[in-house]
């Protein structure tokens, strides 16, 4: 690693207390570089989710240790101070369902996390139609949400977890809703997006579609990771 | 940044003009019912004002001669006239009856003003159409809200009136418009009663052995001609001489005449601190319902459009926004819907009110005082959508 992409090291989360208390993870150890797309595949109730919402601070871990690029945020604790700064600048979040917000149009949906962050609208919009160009949807970048396809939603979502040009980006079962050729699609876009911004990107799925076309597949069960050679095939 | 609130208000436009209609003319009632209060606040002010009094003397140890009932010796305004600080003093009735034209009926403050010139006390000051009364009977000027019109032939208990007269904003302090008519005349609407009662009245008399004793002719006569007169008037309104003082000449008749003397400060207390005041405590319950009412729709509309975003509002905070901007975002809304409410009330209140019987009257510091409570109760309606919004876990916009 040079200092970029995301590693964790024995990494557990309980819920609950006392009898009732469940390990939903029980010391995972993961390593993602920049520029690279994994993916994370369990079955249901295997800890995916868990590990995903960890990943992306938004529920804290119970014990062991984050890396984001060179800086430890969490080792049995969180150690950045702004969690929501964190999300904002630093981690690309890109949902099963695109999630737009619907009152705005398609540039400020992607425009709206750099403003969040204090860039200036006109530079943040300016960012977000590249970005949108980039993602073949820059057609479409006065149209409002509703008035896209899936596969241009789901791009427009990627852009959004692009803009801030995040070193890991999280994308939760993104090509769940789209047929074959759209999720391949999907996929051949995160995958030029990391390498054009040198992102780690930790896909979870169980789309057979798209998994061979992982180089590097985490496996996840009962709480546990296990790593995998992926077929890392092409996209056509 | 851009404003998240005029996005989604500008996307649900239809949503909130609606909204803010059906808020506003809730609104616009409650600016009514304070403009209610206001004109009959003002058509006591105006009764006063329109008598050209600076004194009122009436029966001793009443409130009258609007508030109650008052009744002193039409002589005695002859005494009050001569006290010193009196300019002028003329005698006056008020009764509130219904004012008969043909074969309808219009409730009326029929005031009995002396003979005298323009500016006497108790005439109307100005006039819309016709004249001022200058016969001493059965002539009459009326408030042009009566209905009635130059020629028209009012009837008063048993007597026919013709209009010479029209005037405006005469109304009494209940907001009846006035009709005047010769003293003489108003004494006797007063006090007349039909044909059948006077037959009835006097033969009761005349079996009266104390009103009819034997041996003393002509008592009889004088007991029947002393009931068919009224030498009583309400009060006498008394202008004060340039240079005096309203509370010294009124300490004066009062510790003279033995009566009772309001001045115009004392009389507007009474007319609006005693008078309308259950009027005005019922409208304030109303105002206070109306209120709580509209912060229970407010706060029942945006905490509903909440809800309806929670998945937005969890995506939102999951890419960095802040717990204000979304606090922000529903404050602005829910004052947007009051504003829109407010204006669309102001313009219902304002079109609305020549069309309401009574006078209402839509002051601009209530319309002022109306657009903070909107906006108070519409930040104070936001805070439980605020409360739930804030509670939104951004893990919710996470699958699993």
């Amino acid at each position: 690693m040079d200092g970029k992409g995301i590693g964790i090291t024995g990494l557990k989360k309980r819920y609950g207390r006392g009898d009732t208390a469940v390990d939903a993870l029980k010391g995972v150890d993961m390593e993602v570089a920049p520029g690279e797309v994994v993916g994370l595949i369990g079955p249901s109730g295997s800890g995916k989710s868990t590990l995903l919402k960890c990943l992306g601070a938004v529920i804290e871990p119970t014990s062991g240790r984050m890396r984001l690029g060179a800086e430890v945020i969490y080792d049995d604790g969180w150690k950045v101070k702004d969690i929501r700064a964190l999300r904002r600048d630093r981690i690309g979040f890109v949902f099963q369902a695109p999630y737009l917000i619907p009152f705005l149009d398609v540039t400020d949906n992607v425009a709206l996390p750099s403003m969040l962050a204090g860039v200036a609208n006109a530079e943040a919009r300016q960012r977000a139609v590249e970005l949108l160009q980039a993602l073949d949807v820059g057609h479409r970048a006065r149209a409002m949400p509703s008035q896209l396809s899936g596969g241009e939603q789901q791009r427009v979502a990627i852009a959004r977890g692009l803009v801030n040009q995040p070193p890991v980006i999280l994308a939760d079962e993104p090509t769940a809703p789209l047929d074959s050729e759209r999720a391949l699609a999907v996929i051949r876009i995160l995958n030029e997006m990391a390498r054009k911004f040198e992102t780690a990107i930790i896909v979870v799925t169980h789309d057979e579609k798209i998994i061979p076309t992982f180089k590097r597949i985490y496996h996840i069960r009962d709480g546990v990771t296990y790593e995998e050679e992926g077929e890392g095939r092409g996209f056509e | 940044m851009i404003s998240l609130a005029a996005r989604d208000i500008l996307h649900a436009w239809g949503k909130f003009v609606f909204t803010g209609i059906g808020l506003g003319l809730l609104i616009g009632v409650t600016l009514t019912m304070a403009g209610v209060y206001r004109g009959m606040v003002d058509d006591a002010r105006v009764l006063l004002d329109n008598s050209g009094a600076d004194l009122w003397v009436v029966q001793k140890d009443t409130l009258g001669p609007y508030a109650e009932s008052s009744s002193i010796y039409d002589d005695v305004w002859r005494g009050v006239r001569g006290m010193p600080g009196v300019a002028r003093a003329a005698n006056v009735t008020y009764l509130t009856m219904q004012v008969r034209l043909g074969d309808h009926d219009v409730r009326s403050m029929v005031s009995g003003i002396a003979t005298g010139e323009p500016g006497t006390p108790g005439w109307p000051p100005q006039l819309v159409a016709g004249r001022q009364i200058t016969r001493g009977h059965y002539e009459a000027v009326a408030d042009i809200a009566t209905g009635f019109k130059l020629g028209d032939r009012l009837q008063i208990r048993r007597n026919h009136y013709t209009v010479v007269g029209l005037t405006r904003r005469m109304v009494s302090s209940n907001g009846d418009p006035m009709v005047f008519i010769p003293l003489k005349d108003a004494q006797e609407a007063q006090f007349l009663k039909d044909n059948d009662a006077i037959l009835q009245q006097r033969r009761r008399t005349a079996e009266n052995p104390v009103y009819n004793p034997p041996g003393i002719p002509g008592m009889l006569d004088g007991v029947i001609a002393a009931q068919s007169t009224n030498p009583f008037v309400n009060a006498v309104l008394v202008q004060v001489a340039p240079g005096s003082r309203p509370d010294e000449v009124a300490e004066g008749i009062r510790r003279w005449k033995r009566l009772t003397v309001y001045t115009r400060g004392q009389m507007e207390d009474i007319l609006v601190g005693k008078l309308i005041a259950t009027s005005a405590k019922q409208i304030g319950m109303f105002l206070v319902i109306l209120a709580v009412v509209s912060a229970a729709i407010v706060a029942f509309i945006i905490y509903t459009l909440t809800l309806g975003k929670i998945r937005e509002i969890a995506v939102l905070k999951l890419i960095g926004t802040r717990n204000t901007t979304i606090a922000g975002m529903i404050l602005q809304q829910a004052v947007a819907l009051g504003l829109i409410g407010f204006v669309v009330g102001k313009i219902a209140a304002t079109f609305g009110a020549p069309y309401f019987p009574k006078h209402v009257l839509l002051l601009p510091r209530d319309s002022f005082a109306g657009l903070l409570a909107v906006v108070v109760i519409c930040v104070l309606s936001s805070i439980v959508a605020i409360r739930a919004a804030i509670k939104v876990d951004p893990a919710e916009a996470v699958g699993g």
